[in-house]
């Protein structure tokens, strides 16, 4: 493109918005409107009830799901069995770690609008990372988790250092390529520390009891309940910290921020950084839960994953990754019984095909998300809620196209 | 000296096949800022229809073998002629979200080759004379490295034929540089991006069964491996640039083929590498814009 | 030329405003061109003279009215809306650099019978180098070209965005002689920092400040009016503009 007139324009003569709307731009809730047409006083005080209340509901959901263990409940058709069952706190928790790895990438896609293809090797450096340390090391769990975490945050500083000279789709392009080369790596199984295709089982020697074996799976739920609350906390502090605001104007306007003086380079590579181990965090968890490493946690399968679930559930949204994550979840491993399932079976091949691949039907899904319902489904949701104004599409789903189109 | 030879030409096939997946991915960024994901679905639709046409018609004929690359051309460029009219042109300019749609179809449409043909590589047959070799100075070359490579010569030549002799090829090179000045001169640059898309289709298409062959075999994950190095080439070559797609195909090919050979099978990790120092020292690419 | 013209204006711009990225960069402009002569579009730097022009267009995206010849283009892409009689000059020229002088005027045919005679007899210059790609060119010859491929098609009206910016004074005569030449033909709407071609140009001028219309009239009035150019165009009518034509390009960039 060529650099014109208007450029100067918006950069030359800073307008009386240009200082506010980093402030409003970003908010992951509710009551966003990136467009800055808020009528201040009413909606300021409207959103803080409506924030009390959020924050609320969302102490009272954790209540809850921290009990739900405790409790004989049954949601038949999406839960196996009763909650306190294994097979349904298993299934929950990698719900929840699912939801919050959601989470570390709408740091990336949602604040600071960096569309990465290759966050799946932070999560895996956590998976593979601990595991490998606990296969080899005689060290207890926190020490070992401690390291990981240190081995990360180099690597997450290295590949979004190189990364992050470039922007937009080649930075998506580049992500991968650097993804991929985890992948291969782990799948080459180099001095059989990743087990290559087989993938690595969790060494229990240095495990504390109480995170080990069937019997034990509450425990680990309260664990994978605890990183997310500690994930979902740690993205609301940075989205709202100083980084975090340059972080929005940077994906809004990177040269208006250039102008005042500040580095976007380096606060692009901070947000990635902090996605980069928050990630990793959820692995590590990831990897007790699943008392084993295997490929596919690198992968790029992964890291779209990853991106379908923020979609799904609403770009630019916390609580749409949060959605999403557990929406994605439950329907996978729904879809996968469906898939096995008899009445599939039976069916003409021209049906039997596609239904019996839950990707196909999560990738056909994602598509007409993306097409008509870009707020995904925590837009759709607020949408309904307000009473489906005709028309009018909502400002989540402009919100979410606006953090789509800086994301370009 | 027959070893490096032998890596040489070993080497220049796997870049033709590089090409052939780079080629459209970069004309279509160029023109229209498009990254297409589902790219590599085009060419593992391609590779398993022209397996379909080499098992009804007998493998082991000339015939067949040129009757599946025309297939396989042709379904890759219908798969993306219908991507480009029914996906991706209703989000005009809206590239992040035509990237998510690419996503979203890569997905749905690798697990429809899982279910339709299995996910255990099929393994295929070409005429007798690929499994033979020729001698090249010194080292017994197989023949299916020359058919790529051939291939890939001829693609490129009719590519830049297409470039530089037609008004479409002139309004393409145009629009890479400047697609707004291009509509403000009244051309419907849409237009031009479908038959952009839609070549590299057939090329992709044209790549899978050439890539069967090289390989020996076809599965659904055929072209997302593929693609990878194709982005790597892309950005390596410069976006939009076809010589520089050409350029990096041949240089990330050799890379890969002699760091596996001499450096332990470093390869894929040596090409990363060389992304990372082009990215350092020259972000737009070899021959790419300087931005 | 200097009052306003009775006859049915050949653009009519109603209510047009345009944002890039949140900003609003043309609030509310409303004004109308003749059908015939030179009408200049005038302000001081970044008040929007380029974005008006692009929103015109398309370029950028725009809300209000605009009626070409009496027919609503405002809700037609760009290739469309061109088609229709438009030719554009940007700034900067923006030729296509890796093409040559050759294809980037047969990009720019879209008549059945291109006035090539027309382009060649006003730029002799351009048939010598028709074989040279157009980014080895220097400056006044690249305006020529972009000058050229507007020049080529029969248009209902012009839009012509600093013909003259960071070039030779002698080429700036050359552009000056070439507009005067189109105009008696095809009315022009003229961005233009240098006053000099403005006097000698324009018939009426419309003066933009910080994105809106604050001025309408015949241009030579304006001019000579000291205070109201002191006012809003921050320089004195009778010498060039203040503000060097190389400061700005260095702006730009």
């Amino acid at each position: 493109m060529t650099t014109s007139e208007t450029d100067i324009e918006q950069t030359g003569a800073p307008g009386p918005d240009s200082s506010g709307s980093a402030e409003s731009a970003n908010d992951g809730g509710a009551s966003t409107g990136g467009s800055g047409t808020n009528v201040p006083g009413r909606d300021t005080k409207r959103a803080g009830g409506k924030a009390l209340l959020k924050w609320g509901a969302g102490g009272a959901a954790v209540v809850l799901l921290g009990l739900l263990p405790l409790l004989n409940l049954s949601l038949p058709g999406v839960l196996p069995g009763p909650t306190y069952t294994p097979g349904s706190l298993q299934l929950l928790a990698m719900c929840m770690l699912m939801a919050a790895a959601a989470l570390s990438y709408h740091m990336l896609l949602g604040v600071a609008g960096l569309l990465s293809f290759g966050h799946a090797l932070y999560f895996g450096a956590g998976v593979y990372g601990l595991a490998i340390i606990l296969d080899n090391l005689d060290i207890p769990l926190l020490p070992a988790m401690g390291l990981t975490l240190l081995l990360v945050i180099v690597l997450a500083h290295v590949v979004g250092a190189v990364s992050l000279r470039v922007a937009g789709i080649p930075f998506a392009m580049v992500t991968l390529a650097f993804a991929e080369a985890g992948s291969v790596l782990v799948g080459r199984n180099p001095g059989g520390a990743s087990g290559g295709e087989e993938g690595l089982a969790l060494a229990t020697d240095n495990l504390p009891d109480f995170l080990v074996g069937v019997v034990n799976t509450r425990n680990l739920y309260w664990l994978a309940l605890a990183v997310l609350v500690l994930v979902f906390a740690i993205v609301t502090w940075v989205q709202y910290s100083r980084a975090g605001h340059v972080a929005s104007a940077v994906r809004e306007n990177e040269l208006r921020v250039r102008v005042i003086g500040l580095q976007p380079y380096l606060i692009k590579l901070l947000v990635f950084v902090v996605g980069g181990v928050l990630a990793s965090l959820v692995g590590m968890v990831y990897l007790l839960l699943q008392s084993g490493a295997v490929p596919r946690s690198v992968s790029a399968d992964f890291t779209i994953t990853l991106l379908v679930m923020v979609v799904l559930g609403g770009v630019g949204s916390r609580w749409g990754a949060v959605v999403g994550g557990v929406f994605y979840t439950l329907l996978d491993q729904r879809l996968t019984s469906l898939a096995n399932s008899e009445a599939i079976a039976g069916l003409p091949d021209v049906l039997r095909i596609p239904l019996s691949e839950p990707l196909f039907i999560l990738g056909t899904l994602f598509i007409l998300v993306v097409l008509f319902l870009p707020g995904g489904l925590t837009g759709a949701a607020k949408r309904f809620g307000r009473g489906r104004k005709a028309g009018r599409r909502g400002e989540e789903t402009d919100n979410a196209r606006a953090v789509l189109e800086d994301a370009a | 000296m027959s070893t490096v030879v032998l890596l040489f030409v070993t080497g220049l096939g796997l870049g033709a096949l590089y090409f052939l997946v780079a080629s459209g991915l970069s004309l279509s960024y160029g023109l229209m800022g498009v990254l297409n994901f589902a790219h590599g679905s085009f060419l593992t639709l391609g590779a398993f229809a022209g397996w379909e046409v080499a098992r009804r018609t007998g493998a082991d004929s000339w015939w067949t073998f040129l009757l599946s690359i025309l297939i396989g051309a042709a379904v890759g460029a219908l798969f993306a002629a219908f991507t480009e009219l029914v996906l991706i042109r209703r989000l005009y300019e809206r590239h992040i979200e035509q990237v998510l749609i690419t996503v979203g179809l890569s997905l749905a449409t690798v697990a429809l080759f899982e279910g339709i043909w299995g996910t255990d590589p099929v393994f295929i047959d070409g005429p007798a004379w690929f499994s033979q070799t020729t001698s090249l100075l010194g080292a017994q070359i197989p023949n299916d490295r020359f058919i790529s490579i051939i291939a890939a010569a001829l693609v490129l030549l009719g590519m830049v034929l297409f470039l530089k002799r037609t008004r479409y090829g002139m309004i393409i090179r145009a629009g890479v540089e400047n697609r707004s000045m291009v509509t403000a001169l009244g051309i419907d640059v849409r237009k031009a991006f479908t038959l952009v898309f839609t070549i590299g289709g057939a090329a992709a298409g044209l790549g899978g069964v050439l890539a069967s062959h090289y390989f020996g075999y076809v599965s659904p994950l055929l072209g997302g491996s593929l693609l990878i190095f194709a982005f790597i080439v892309t950005v390596i070559g410069g976006l939009g640039s076809l010589t520089g797609a050409a350029v990096a195909s041949v240089v990330v090919a050799l890379l890969q083929q002699f760091a596996n050979f001499y450096l332990f099978g470093t390869g894929d990790f040596v090409v990363v590498i060389a992304l990372a120092l082009v990215l350092l020292f020259r972000p737009s690419g070899l021959l790419g814009r300087k931005s | 030329m200097s009052s306003h013209t009775t006859a049915k204006p050949i653009l009519e711009i109603s209510g047009l405003s345009a944002h890039i990225g949140g900003q609003q960069v043309v609030e509310d402009v409303s004004f109308t061109v003749p059908a015939t002569g030179i009408t200049a579009l005038l302000g001081r730097n970044g008040v929007g003279k380029t974005s008006t022009i692009k929103a015109l267009i398309g370029l950028i995206d725009r809300t209000g009215r605009v009626e070409l010849d009496g027919r609503r283009i405002d809700n037609e892409p760009t290739w469309k809306l061109i088609r229709r009689g438009v030719g554009y000059v940007p700034e900067d020229r923006e030729v296509f650099s890796k093409l040559t002088v050759a294809e980037n005027l047969r990009l720019a045919e879209r008549d059945a019978h291109p006035r090539r005679q027309l382009v060649d007899e006003l730029f002799p210059d351009l048939v010598k180098r028709s074989g040279q790609l157009a980014g080895t060119l220097s400056g006044g010859q690249q305006q020529m070209v972009s000058l050229a491929r507007a020049l080529l098609n029969d248009n209902k009206v012009l839009l012509i965005d600093e013909p003259t910016k960071g070039l030779a004074p002698k080429i700036v005569q050359e552009v000056a002689e070439a507009l005067e030449q189109a105009a008696a033909t095809v009315p022009i709407l003229l961005v233009e920092q240098n006053l000099q071609v403005v006097r000698r140009l324009a018939g009426d001028a419309v003066v933009l400040s910080g994105g809106r219309v604050v001025h309408t009239g015949s241009a030579l009035e304006f001019l000579d009016d000291a205070d109201l150019t002191q006012r809003l165009l921050g320089v004195h009518a009778d010498g060039e503009a203040e503000t060097p034509a190389a400061a700005q390009e260095g702006a730009a960039r």
